[in-house]
């Protein structure tokens, strides 16, 4: 168990180290001149000057991303160039807000797509599972920004059932709370739950040609226990894996979903930051998800291990 | 002539079989025929507009649909169904142009990797990986962003985004058709490795690229469409089917029909090229049946 842990960090390091090279890259790619963007209206050349040797852009480029580096190591993911402050801060008071619409989403998701790609599994090549895939591909389809849209032309102009956005905190209030949370977490639901539906029928095919499937029919069990008992069991297995590596679906989704429905998340920060010019943030957040995606994988991993006997013996 | 004779008869053979299979493929028919139908609607845009997609008119600000205006106008007072049309040559370029950037990338990069091997294969890998763990969409947009906003730099920011996913396939790809007999034969002759690479290797990759790269195109007119929502796409005044839904976000109480035809084209073109690459695959590789 830690020999397989140890490998899976150490496969891990080289990928995150490279994503930290990418993310600063990214600030090359700037046309002109950084140290006049930070000056912003100042115009004076000593000024300018003296902003370089204060950001250190006169330094050779490998020492300054390993300044940028040192400093990430310890905390510090720099400031922002329009507020001037920590941008580490600024990310962790955001997390909580994108956390809660995420974990409504992986339920959405959950209580479609299972269901879902369990019956077109159970009915293959029926016209049940036929249907399902066409909702399923529909689904890959539909920008989920639309989609938003739609649900707000829908349930806040025409009915006016829901608020068309915001956000209000759920210890402040939480039927308010559910109420704005209701259609941004089932757009960015959807947007899981046709991968999800697809991966659950593959991965309960598979299980159901297995031995111990045959053998649980074979004593007679109901139909209904082979396939929530035996089959499901195994098949969720796979089914978590796939889900964990959907991060970047739901974390991508999640961006257009608070823009659309005015969430002020991790994903309205990213957006706000580019309107901004507020490269740091830029840099910080997507240096997040990238670690965020390599995490997620490693306890991918780890899970699969734990539930897998071939892979432990 | 005789060794290309008999090497080209079951290979013609075998093209005319997968035209079959994908013909017998209803679903996949017609999305080649509405993706037809777009790439027409983008090229004859001039002649099927009706009005400038550009000009605005004070005195016709986001009117219902008409006989006048079909889709109504916008808040500028420009006719929504012309804007509508040109927003398809957004929407097509980005996905072409982005996927082969993707593409260029993406399989030379990837050929490299799985023919040469060892720890250049290893160390390129590496590079695939972070570049695959960091989103896509974040990516594009953090890429956008650095490169400054505009349509040809929204698609430079998909096609690097997508390409490790080509790198990936083949490089895969590459380790299967290395060790045939064709390529050890053309080796053991002395061929140099470009030759092999392209004449050799490259052919026989194809197949499952193609298939990627349509399926691929369908994502990238989703991510064009959301950078161009964020504004980080095409740019004001110019059309583009995510910028209009970027304008009607902001007028849903006075004008919401805005809000509807941009979204359908969208999910209608994209659901073509999804279809359409199914299609493809199911008829290059049918054993998956």
């Amino acid at each position: 168990m830690l020999r397989f842990l140890a490998d899976r960090l150490l496969a891990a390091i080289p990928t995150l180290l490279l994503i930290t090279i990418i993310v600063f890259g990214l600030q090359q790619l700037l046309p002109g001149d950084v140290a006049l963007i930070l000056a912003g209206d100042e115009r004076d050349p000593a000024a300018i000057e003296e902003i370089r040797e204060l950001y250190g852009l006169n330094d050779p480029l490998p020492i300054q991303y390993f300044r940028w580096f040192a400093d990430m190591l310890q905390g510090d993911f720099g400031r922002s160039l329009r507020t001037g402050a920590p941008v580490g801060p600024m990310i962790l008071e955001k997390l909580p807000i994108t956390l809660e619409l995420a974990a409504l989403a992986l339920l959405f998701s959950i209580a479609i797509g299972i269901p879902t790609g369990i019956i077109s599994a159970i009915r293959k090549g029926s016209a049940l599972d036929y249907g399902a895939n066409i909702v399923a591909l529909s689904g890959i389809s539909l920008p989920s920004f639309w989609l938003g849209i739609m649900l707000i032309l829908l349930f806040s102009v025409q009915l006016d059932w829901l608020p068309a956005g915001g956000y209000v905190s759920p210890l402040e209030d939480l039927g308010g709370n559910l109420a704005r949370m209701i259609m941004p977490a089932f757009v960015l639901g959807t947007a899981l739950a046709a991968s999800m539906m697809r991966h659950t029928r593959s991965a309960m095919l598979s299980v159901m040609r297995q031995d111990y499937v045959r053998t649980a029919r074979a004593k007679g069990l109901s139909e209904r226990t082979v396939i929530l008992k035996h089959a499901l069991r195994n098949a969720l297995v796979p089914i978590i894996t796939l889900t964990a590596l959907q991060f970047g679906t739901l974390v991508a989704g999640a961006v257009l979903t608070e823009q659309v429905f005015n969430i002020p998340g991790f994903g309205k920060l990213i957006v706000d930051a580019v309107f901004n010019r507020d490269y740091p943030v830029v840099q910080a957040v997507t240096l997040a998800t990238g670690i965020g995606f390599v995490l997620m994988s490693l306890l991918a991993d780890i899970g699969y291990f734990l539930v897998s006997p071939k892979l432990r013996g | 002539m005789a060794v290309t004779g008999t090497l080209q008869v079951p290979e013609r053979r075998q093209r005319s079989r997968v035209l079959r299979r994908f013909f017998r493929n209803r679903p996949a028919v017609i999305g080649g025929v509405v993706i037809l139908i777009t790439v027409l609607v983008a090229i004859f845009a001039p002649l099927l507009a009706p009005y400038d997609p550009t000009a605005t008119d004070w005195g016709k600000v986001r009117q219902a649909p008409s006989a006048e205006h079909w889709l109504g106008t916008d808040d500028l007072g420009r006719d929504s169904l012309s804007r509508l049309i040109y927003g398809a040559r957004a929407s097509l370029m980005a996905g072409v142009v982005s996927v082969l950037i993707a593409v260029g990338i993406g399989v030379p990069f990837g050929m490299i990797s799985g023919y040469v091997g060892g720890w250049l294969d290893a160390v390129m890998m590496r590079i695939t990986d972070a570049v695959l763990a960091i989103p896509f969409l974040i990516l594009a947009i953090a890429l956008a962003a650095f490169l400054g906003p505009s349509l040809t730099n929204a698609m430079i920011a998909i096609g690097l985004s997508a390409s490790p996913v080509f790198a990936r396939l083949a490089r895969g790809q590459t380790l299967v058709v290395r060790l045939e007999d064709y390529v050890q034969a053309a080796r053991s002759i002395g061929a140099p490795h470009v030759i092999i690479l392209l004449r050799h290797i490259f052919p026989n990759i194809l197949p499952p690229i193609l298939v990627q790269a349509t399926l691929t195109i369908a994502i990238a007119i989703i991510a064009e469409a959301s950078l161009s929502f964020l504004g980080l796409g095409q740019q004001p005044p110019l059309p583009s089917w995510g910028g209009m839904l970027n304008t009607a976000r902001s007028f849903l109480y006075q004008a919401p029909e805005m809000a509807i035809w941009p979204g359908i084209a969208i999910f209608v073109t994209v659901l073509a090229f999804n279809v359409f690459g199914d299609g493809l695959h199911d008829a290059l590789d049918p054993k998956d049946e």
